[in-house]
């Protein structure tokens, strides 16, 4: 049974064959309308999440198939105390496949184990997102041409943001990659990626405080937002929401092919002044994000 | 002098750090089993100053000794057969720890989830790290 938990669940050809599809899908998508006729995707949301879980249910139509599940932890049944692993035991009698996002860390691991069915991470908590990697590395590969030989600036919230973990555990696998990690110091990115991932693996990196410092030497920049949810006290969200807000002024410091990524949803970060700066590519994310999920599903059903 | 008997079939943990002889007791689960457990506390030692000892008497395969490796992989671990030191184990910091220490990451599932079993890998022989299953949080010993 295979499962995605982590970034690192495929290997750099694996990660290739998948993207290659994603392309393929993108390109001739009249040609995978069908290829999910009869399949199930269980969609269980245990937090609020628009984005993602659209993007899963548009995947899975857009091939065919359908879709059930619950889109936050109140209407399931872990209101009345049950645990991931029987919830996922049941599920897997109703579908063929289940997208999972919980609030806790972990929990997609958990929910793999007593599986029967293709379980795929749609976030745990403040951890994984691999999903979210899969779209950041198609729309990279597909706008720049490339994973490796890139300088990378990740900012805003590295310490509790799982898509730039997620992100730097999956890029610290190519060749010459640089990050610069762009963050005020109580949100800098935790012990175990900098331990863990970036010495380990020896990528070259460093950590700044200003985004002016770093925006000049960049081919991307990924923004966050600083997200409420992960904080267990409100004054220190107030006095950490604000810290980076990219606008024209800031883009003009950046070179004319520097790509602006970001997860969405934004809430002040990016000025909307710089939605039309030909080098925002967040939106085309959100496309990119709905054909490798389709290309995932596929590779997960073995249907590709 | 404290004089404790000998023991016939049985380990003898020599060299605990002073104090740690209980923490030692719980986490081997000697408490759950019907055996003669000598804990002599605040020995004399020439090497340490002070040091603890266990004495247990039953099979030695009842034990998982892994953990002990994760305590303090400086115990000195003695088998004793017929009332003799047969083999002196070397102690190696275990790969997988099971169900001995807790995640304290309020943020990781077995928080809410008591039933799950608490794993925890070794993520870094050097530094001696161990790192939660699910969540990755690292196991902070102090």
């Amino acid at each position: 049974m295979n499962h995605i938990i982590s970034p690192l669940d495929l290997s750099v050809e694996e990660l290739d064959k998948l993207l290659d599809l994603a392309n393929d899908i993108e390109r001739n998508p009249e040609k995978y309308a069908h290829a999910c006729e009869g399949k199930r995707l269980a969609s269980l949301f245990y937090e609020p999440s628009t984005r993602t879980r659209l993007s899963f249910e548009a995947a899975m139509m857009n091939l065919g198939g359908k879709v059930l599940g619950f889109s936050d932890g109140g209407s399931s049944s872990a209101t009345k105390g049950e645990s991931v692993s029987d919830t996922i035991r049941v599920v897997s009698c109703y579908a063929d496949i289940a997208a999972i996002r919980h609030p806790k860390e972990g929990a997609a691991l958990v929910a793999s184990m007593a599986s029967q069915i293709p379980v795929i991470n749609a976030g745990d908590g403040g951890h994984q997102h691999p999903t979210q990697t899969l779209t950041d590395l198609l729309t990279i590969r597909s706008l720049k041409g490339r994973l490796d030989n890139l300088t990378i600036g990740l900012c805003g919230d590295l310490k509790f943001g799982r898509t730039v973990h997620s992100l730097i555990d999956a890029l610290a696998r190519y060749e010459n990659v640089n990050f610069i990690l762009i963050s005020p110091e109580e949100l800098r990115v935790p012990g175990y990626i900098r331990d863990g991932v970036l010495q380990k693996t020896n990528v070259s990196y460093r950590e700044v405080v200003r985004l002016e410092d770093a925006l000049a030497e960049l081919d991307l920049l990924y923004m966050t937002r600083v997200q409420k949810e992960r904080f267990f006290n409100e004054e220190d969200y107030i006095r950490m929401k604000d810290f980076y807000i990219l606008d024209e002024a800031k883009m003009k410091l950046a070179s004319p092919d520097m790509l602006v990524l970001h997860p969405l949803p934004r809430v002040n970060e990016i000025a909307v002044e710089v939605d039309k700066d030909p080098r925002a590519a967040y939106f085309k994310q959100a496309q990119y994000g709905v054909y490798v999920r389709m290309a995932l599903i596929l590779t997960l059903l073995e249907i590709a | 002098m404290l004089n404790v008997g000998q023991i016939y079939e049985g380990f003898v943990l020599d060299h605990i750090k002073a104090g740690k002889s209980m923490t030692i007791y719980h986490d081997l689960g000697l408490d759950k089993l019907d055996c003669t457990v000598a804990i002599i506390k605040n020995a004399r030692s020439n090497k340490m100053g002070k040091k603890d000892i266990l004495k247990v008497e039953c099979d030695i395969d009842t034990l998982d000794l892994d953990i002990l490796g994760f305590i303090d992989h400086n115990i000195t671990v003695n088998i004793i057969k017929d009332a003799q030191i047969v083999e002196k184990k070397k102690l190696k910091l275990p790969q997988k720890i099971e169900n001995v220490i807790h995640c304290r990451n309020p943020r990781c599932i077995t928080s809410i989830e008591h039933g799950l079993r608490q794993i925890f890998l070794l993520t870094d022989e050097k530094n001696e790290i161990y790192r939660c299953k699910y969540c990755e949080g690292k196991y902070n010993k102090s």
